[in-house]
């Protein structure tokens, strides 16, 4: 009975005959041997990984001499390199507490300004009428072909020169420094991610139901109160995943950070420093491997507590877009 | 209802962010300036006084440990002159420092290694030119053919400032006692030297060009060492400035001359395996067989001294230890291929200036000196104050009278030849690549 009944059940609740292409891949890829296949490749994925953690726990000589597997037969692990690069004293070991500061300074506002600008032009492309509506969205579509690289030095001399024409000054140099370099990258960040997010959400505002917007308009709700109630809780999957990839993009960008923010104590974030610390001459790698653990901590964290939005979001702009 | 439970969770989440974010801002640190001193110390610094609470931003390659050390060493400079010294090096210096210029976020001072850079910079404007004191001061210290190359059309934009030998090979003292070989004075006996320790069933010569994306650059050197001792260091400037060929019989008997050491593979490549290995092996680990005697002899750069384990004694009594690549023909002098960067100003703010004037000095070079592992070509440099004696013997070598002194020949060429098909190209040379052949490639490409 018990060998018998699961089958049966399970080819109950299963799609019987699955009629389609995709429904017979869809059933094979849910198979035992499937699975296991999966767990093999996750595992032979990880391996790298793995290895660069254990190597950040071993000392010096041990890494530059050995490969990480040999830790197995002549185990010996230190917090050196977690030390040195996270406290220490002198500019040429990390200090890397300092640059995660400087990391997240930089981050959290690059993500909530795009966010934020994104969705309220999103919903205002979408569900206000008003006239060249289309073509606006059309050029902010098109923007996303534009390579940033190509804006990094217009931007930066938009920073330091401000902006005049024919002699008449329209905009004075913002002339920031130290610390205030930081609005710098939160504005060429936001700059750039804007296309693509404005792209994003106006694919899911645009598709909620009209019905919802007109009950709410004639229970008297103006273009704030329908934002604000019906819309933003209803695309929150895609503020998630939108969030992610932007968060990600931030925490792991050497090019923005480099330029705007330069390479100084108070504004360089960790890729930057990550960049520095193998040395003048390149010698000194012990030390990358504890210092890509430090900046990989924030976007696991990130990446786990957001990563069922990210799916949903992912599968929902897929069957809607 | 399961909907309104996530953006909760999500307000929560954006919450905590946030706190973080406070908590971040308000911990920022607090600048402290100090006044100047008068005091006896300061007394070499007087000309410098004047321009107290004003910053100066410095922009350079050097980083890590050196950078640490270069910052110690104008610590006194700033008490006494009251001008804050604002350092900073990056890996990605040559790449970043047009961006930043063209984009007006130029840095007040830049120490560029390559002299071709610096004088892109000066042809389109950008640099200022030294003050009159820079000037004086610069040569009053150095040598002319350093000058030369911080001077484009007939203005001067920079003293040098640290200097590197390149002409040096790496052999471990113990074991050429142990077998009674000599350091070789000359090409032959170096060809002879090479001979017998692979009679001895060591393989002679290590080599290793491995760079990441600079890979290639230390065959390059390797060439031009023996550039200048093959042909001399006229033909070698002509080679430079293209007003040879680059495919000129006379680099191909250079480089074949490298080649009959570099190719062979009854002389390389010691601890690694064949010829091929080269390519594959980076400079950093290429002279490390020699340690273990598996290998004889490494050509390389002063600078290679920070890359022994730690441990080794680098010294003509220790573990390893630099001879001078010697000259195929003594008579002619002894020519020395080198490196160093320039401090070259992008703003002509009086204090800008001092610093540049101050970095020119003789207090500069020595006060970097005495830190330890630096060189420099400063004539005011005291060989007693260079600490090790791989430094020493760089020092010696730079100041020698007899010394024709040549910069490295591929920071001046365009980039697109000197960082570019110069570097690939020794790739596929050591990979079997004809001579003649390669050479022909690099040539098709010199920028018309």
């Amino acid at each position: 009975m018990t060998t018998t009944t699961p089958v049966l059940a399970g080819e109950a609740t299963a799609e019987p005959t699955p009629r389609t292409a995709a429904g017979r891949v869809r059933k094979r890829l849910n198979s035992r041997t499937a699975t296991i296949v999966s767990i093999i490749i996750a595992l032979i994925w990880t391996v790298p990984t793995f290895g660069l953690l254990l190597s950040s726990f071993r000392p010096e000589d041990d890494i530059k001499q050995t490969g990480w597997w040999t830790f197995f037969s002549n185990p010996q692990l230190t917090f050196q390199n977690y030390n040195d690069v996270l406290f220490g004293r002198s500019s040429s070991s990390g200090q890397l507490a300092n640059y995660f500061v400087n990391s997240l300074v930089i981050t959290i506002p690059s993500v909530l300004f795009p966010i934020a600008f994104a969705a309220l032009a999103a919903y205002a492309l979408s569900w206000i009428n008003f006239r060249g509506r289309d073509w606006l969205y059309i050029a902010v579509f098109a923007l996303q072909i534009v390579p940033l690289q190509m804006a990094l030095v217009p931007l930066l001399s938009f920073f330091s020169r401000g902006v005049s024409l024919g002699g008449i000054t329209l905009l004075p140099p913002w002339d920031l420094d130290n610390e205030g370099k930081f609005i710098q990258v939160w504005f060429a960040h936001t700059c750039f991610a804007l296309p693509f997010a404005v792209f994003l959400l106006h694919n899911f505002i645009s598709q909620l139901p009209g019905e919802l917007m007109e009950a709410a308009r004639v229970d008297g709700a103006g273009h704030s109160k329908i934002f604000r109630s019906v819309v933003l809780p209803l695309i929150t999957p895609a503020l998630a995943s939108l969030a992610i990839f932007q968060f990600l993009w931030v925490w792991n960008d050497l090019l923005v950070a480099l330029i705007f923010a330069g390479g100084g104590r108070e504004t360089a974030p960790l890729t930057v420093r990550l960049a520095e610390l193998a040395g003048t001459r390149g010698g000194e790698w012990q030390r990358l491997t504890a210092g890509a653990f430090v900046s990989i901590v924030i976007p696991l964290i990130v990446f786990l507590s957001l990563q069922r939005y990210f799916v949903r979001g992912l599968l929902t702009g897929s069957v809607k877009g | 209802m399961a909907v309104s439970s996530r953006p909760r969770q999500a307000l929560v989440l954006a919450t905590t962010l946030a706190l973080a974010l406070s908590a971040a801002a308000c911990s920022s640190d607090d600048g402290g300036d100090s006044g100047s001193a008068s005091s006896p110390e300061c007394a070499a610094y007087d000309a410098y006084t004047g321009n107290d609470g004003t910053t100066v931003s410095i922009y350079a390659s050097i980083r890590d440990a050196e950078a640490d050390l270069l910052e110690e060493s104008w610590k006194q400079f700033e008490e006494c002159s009251g001008i804050t010294i604002k350092y900073e090096g990056s890996g990605e210096f040559e790449a970043q420092l047009p961006v930043r210029v063209d984009g007006g976020n130029a840095p007040d001072i830049a120490f560029i290694p390559q002299p071709g850079l610096l004088k892109r910079f000066a042809d389109a404007g950008k640099l200022k030119e030294a003050s009159a004191e820079t000037k004086t001061m610069a040569e009053a210290n150095y040598a002319k053919e350093w000058l030369d190359y911080a001077t484009v059309g007939g203005k001067f934009y920079g003293a040098p400032m640290g200097s590197n030998v390149k002409s040096f090979v790496w052999y471990s003292p113990k074991l050429f006692a142990e077998k009674g070989w000599k350091v070789p004075q000359t090409w032959d006996e170096m060809m002879q030297l090479s001979d017998t320790i692979a009679g001895a069933g060591i393989k002679p010569w290590c080599a290793g060009i491995e760079s990441g994306d600079a890979t290639g650059w230390p065959a390059t050197d390797w060439i031009e060492d023996v550039m200048l001792r093959d042909q001399g260091a006229e033909v070698y400037d002509q080679w430079v400035d293209h007003s040879i060929p680059f495919n000129d019989p006379k680099v191909v008997s250079a480089v074949d001359r490298v080649g009959k050491i570099l190719k062979d593979s009854k002389y390389v490549n010691g601890g690694f395996g064949d010829v091929k290995s080269i390519t594959t092996t980076s400079f950093q680990e290429a002279g490390t067989p020699i340690l273990e005697n598996k290998c004889a002899m490494y050509r390389m750069a002063s600078f290679y001294a920070n890359q022994w384990p730690e441990g080794t004694k680098v010294a003509e009594d220790g573990d390893t230890f630099a001879f001078y690549l010697p000259p195929v023909d003594p008579a002619k002098g002894k020519p020395v291929l080198g490196g160093g960067e320039f401090t070259v100003a992008f703003a002509d703010r009086p204090e800008v200036q001092k610093v540049q004037t101050y970095l020119a000095s003789g207090e500069a070079a020595n006060n970097r000196a005495k830190l330890g592992n630096w060189v420099s070509a400063n004539k005011k440099l005291e060989v007693s104050n260079v600490e090790n004696p791989i430094d020493k013997l760089a020092v010696e070598i730079l100041q020698d009278q007899s010394a024709v002194f040549r910069f490295d020949g591929s920071d001046l060429m365009p980039a697109a030849v000197g960082a570019g098909t110069f570097w690939k190209g020794m790739v596929e040379w050591i990979n079997g690549k004809s001579t003649s052949e390669v050479l022909d490639q690099i040539e098709g490409s010199w920028p018309k």
